[in-house]
């Protein structure tokens, strides 16, 4: 038994942080996995970006794993990140129901205690 | 250097993809003029752009002329360099000609800090709204009603009750 190991990514030129800081503990909530610590990381520089493989802000990797692989157009550097909801629209962050289905696959697989 | 509202904007001179030459100085009449900074990569700006789209279609009936400025270092940030903008024109239906300010200069004479960052100009150029087209990038059902209330109000000439919002959305990339 362990705990999920969430880190959020971002970097200063995007206004969405804190909304997708928000959205990724709304979704602890939902499942009931409120004890789930979530680790912010800034990324400054663009080396930074090439050490994090850092395709744009916000990027939320559970157990190491980016939760939407990037693309092969995403490049890595200091930018806003693209998302798509499921209803197809843009948004600087993930879908609700993506975020929270990679987390409970991701609960699954480390056996996490609720 | 950031424009006031009332101030007159500067004038630019700047190539869209299709290689014609647009400046802001109203010489064509129009009674107001919107410069919008926008890029190709920012989800902000995507999010907003088929609202500031139907606004441009909206309103060119009435004279409006929509200025869409990429002011993005294409160095750093290929995706917003002239060959993406002329791609993406391409495949769009763009009703505003799309601007490379490869220089960087018109947004820093503007002050723009973000994409987008929306200017709404009168008939003499002078800057009566600046900032986001509406309160929530995230619906659609917004309509860019703050960018429509300025406009409807320099149309109609009356006094706009909110001149400045603060804009929201991805910073410029600015050349190091």
């Amino acid at each position: 038994m362990r705990d999920l190991d969430v880190e959020l990514l971002w970097w200063e030129g995007c206004p969405s942080t804190e909304r997708a800081l928000d959205a990724v503990k709304e979704a602890l909530a939902d499942l009931g996995m409120e004890g789930v610590s979530v680790r912010k990381r800034e990324i400054r520089t663009d080396d930074d970006a090439h050490d994090a493989g850092f395709v744009g802000s916000p990027t939320i990797l559970i157990d190491g794993v980016d939760l939407v692989p990037a693309a092969a157009e995403e490049q890595i550097g200091l930018s806003c990140r693209v998302y798509r909801r499921r209803d197809g629209r843009v948004s600087p962050t993930p879908d609700p129901d993506d975020l929270r289905e990679a987390l409970r696959s991701a609960a699954e697989r480390a056996e996490v205690t609720k | 250097m950031t424009l006031s509202i009332g101030q007159v904007a500067p004038d630019f001179s700047l190539l869209d993809t299709q290689g014609r030459k647009w400046s802001v100085a109203s010489y064509d009449g129009a009674p107001a003029t919107v410069v919008v900074f926008t890029c190709n990569h920012c989800p902000y700006a995507l999010a907003w752009h088929d609202r500031i789209v139907d606004v441009a279609r909206e309103y060119a009936a009435r004279g409006v002329r929509v200025l869409a400025v990429n002011s993005n270092d294409a160095d750093r940030y290929p995706r917003d360099s002239l060959d993406a903008m002329k791609d993406r024109v391409a495949k769009e239906d763009w009703p505003m000609p799309y601007l490379h300010d490869a220089t960087q200069e018109v947004a820093r004479e503007y002050g723009a800090a973000v994409t987008p960052d929306v200017f709404v100009l009168d008939a003499e150029d002078r800057l009566r709204y600046r900032g986001a087209p509406d309160a929530n990038y995230d619906n659609p059902g917004e309509r860019a009603e703050w960018l429509r209330e300025a406009l409807d109000a320099v149309l109609s000439g009356s006094i706009l009750e909110r001149p400045e919002t603060k804009p929201v959305g991805c910073s410029i990339k600015w050349k190091s």
